[in-house]
């Protein structure tokens, strides 16, 4: 599985549909995601995106087509599901850290659980990843004691404690403070020198447009244009997507 | 003092004084008119003897043990049984369906009823099968009787808990590879918990005098020792004995629940 060639890609969707009820959210999504990459998702509100990585992991479980992680279609009805999503980490708007625990329990919690890792055993892996993202003092704090970027990098530490294979952001920095923006794109700017697999639903262009190995630009629940970021942002194709930058890119 | 604390002292005195006032009229009234009344003597005579009060209390108080007993094992069985019909409401596998109709019609059976009624048709209808001692024990089929009745209010508290927790929590966890059952366990269940703790404190209140309803079906605990008393002084003061031993217990106990509402309401509205 490790020595999977460099253009087998990591993830792959395959004409992926969904639908809530009677909306249709997503209308047959193909894309690839080759390892090391980092993938933006952009695109209006209700476009899809967020739906769209939700289904990456199953957390929405899509109702045609297919998602492969190296090969194994996770889709299959049925999969226990348990085993898959540790390989995935995935983080969110909303922070969702749990109130109830401390910043350290909280990146516990899945390694200790699902892996069986001692508390102890953990420990010196988890303070590096603390220190490392700024947040050695933070440790025993509870969410509420935190500010929205500590939150969601404790967020982010969170998932990387089960050492994910490929990284989901929906839309992470949305909800915090513009001052405390940076704070998190650092992160991911450091995540992905370390060549972690990632797909990330932005409203954040300028950064899209720095760190991005390649744009999908989504409208109406299909990848309308995917390309090089140097191409969609300066010579998109689609009509579609230059009302959208227009609108976006003061 | 600036402006404002100036005001706001002016506005507190005021209130201070309307309902100082207010009280006072109303305590002059019953002091007044109550003893005015035709059978007042009599009433005095036959529920406030300070003789009859004194003298019945310590046995009072010792059967009012045997209800802190009767309260004290039965509170962890609700505890557990309205988790666990909690718990089976609140299911979304669709395989487990029948344990979703089964909670609920449980639920809609037990809160329907009067205790009273319950404990009658369990205490008197089950020992009636010709179960032999010990298993023919009031005190088992009155727990059972209690248990079967509160359940379903804990277990309607616990499930608005565990609903109140954002959908999101349960995502997060299950993206970090948790299964639902340990999702429920470290991440929904304590948060859900934590909210419904007053409101289940004022569910256990209930509970405690509830347990006197089980002097119904036998066991001497206060109230059955007030009967007894009155029937044997011909005086109805121990009963209001057992009136003071009960608030001495769930007046504290109100106050506390209602000091974790305002203090949870507080912490929500702050945060």
């Amino acid at each position: 599985m490790n020595t999977a060639s460099s253009d087998a890609p990591k993830l792959r969707l395959n004409g992926v549909t969904k639908a809530f009820g009677e909306t249709p959210v997503l209308r047959g999504i193909t894309m690839q995601v080759p390892s090391g990459e980092l993938v933006c998702l952009i695109g209006p509100s209700g476009s899809g995106k967020s739906t769209l990585l939700r289904c990456m992991n199953q957390l929405e479980p899509i109702d045609d087509g297919a998602v492969y992680l190296d090969g194994l279609d996770i889709a299959e009805p049925g999969l226990d599901l348990g085993p898959i999503r540790r390989r995935i980490g995935m983080v969110f708007q909303s922070f969702n850290l749990f109130p109830h625990m401390s910043a350290l329990d909280n990146v516990l919690l899945a390694p200790r659980r699902v892996l069986g890792r001692g508390r102890h055993e953990m420990m010196d892996a988890v303070e590096a990843l603390f220190s490392r993202f700024g947040l050695a003092d933070q440790m025993h704090k509870y969410p509420d004691q935190l500010s929205g970027g500590q939150q969601q990098r404790v967020a982010i530490v969170r998932a990387l404690a089960m050492k994910p294979e490929v990284m989901l952001f929906d839309e992470i920095t949305s909800a915090l403070d513009p001052e405390l923006v940076d704070s998190v794109l650092d992160t991911l700017r450091a995540l992905r020198s370390d060549g972690m697999t990632m797909i990330l639903a932005t409203h954040e262009m300028a950064f899209a447009r720095e760190a991005a190995d390649r744009i999908c630009f989504m409208d109406g629940g299909v990848v309308v244009e995917e390309g090089p970021p140097e191409v969609i942002f300066t010579a998109p194709t689609q009509e579609r997507t230059r009302e959208f930058l227009a609108r976006v890119i003061r | 003092m600036n402006r404002r604390q100036r005001y706001e002292a002016q506005q507190k005195r005021r209130s201070i004084l309307i309902a100082a006032a207010s009280t006072a009229v109303v305590l002059a009234a019953i002091i007044i008119l109550v003893p005015m009344a035709p059978g007042w003597s009599q009433v005095k005579a036959s529920f406030f003897d300070g003789e009859v009060f004194l003298k019945v209390l310590p046995k009072m108080l010792d059967a009012f043990l045997l209800n802190i007993a009767i309260f004290l094992w039965s509170a962890p069985l609700i505890a557990m049984l309205g988790l666990a019909v909690a718990l089976a409401r609140a299911t979304q596998s669709p395989a487990l369906f029948p344990l979703r109709v089964f909670g609920a019609l449980y639920v809609d059976i037990f809160r329907g009823i009067p205790v009273i009624l319950v404990i009658f048709l369990i205490g008197f209808g089950i020992p009636g099968l010709g179960l032999s001692r010990p298993w023919n024990s009031p005190y088992i089929w009155g727990t059972v009787a209690l248990v079967l009745t509160y359940s379903p209010y804990v277990a309607e508290i616990l499930r608005s808990g565990i609903e109140s927790v954002h959908a999101s929590q349960r995502s997060a966890a299950l993206s970090l590879g948790l299964s639902e059952r340990d999702a429920m366990r470290y991440v929904v269940l304590p948060q859900a918990i934590r909210r419904v703790v007053p409101a289940n404190m004022n569910i256990f209140i209930a509970l405690q005098k509830d347990v006197a309803l089980l002097s119904f079906i036998g066991p001497v605990e206060i109230l059955r020792q007030a009967g007894i008393y009155k029937s044997l002084l011909a005086n109805f003061t121990p009963y209001v004995v057992a009136a003071c031993i009960f608030l001495a217990l769930t007046i504290p106990a109100t106050r506390y629940a209602d000091h974790l509402m305002a203090k949870q309401r507080r912490a929500r509205g702050g945060g």
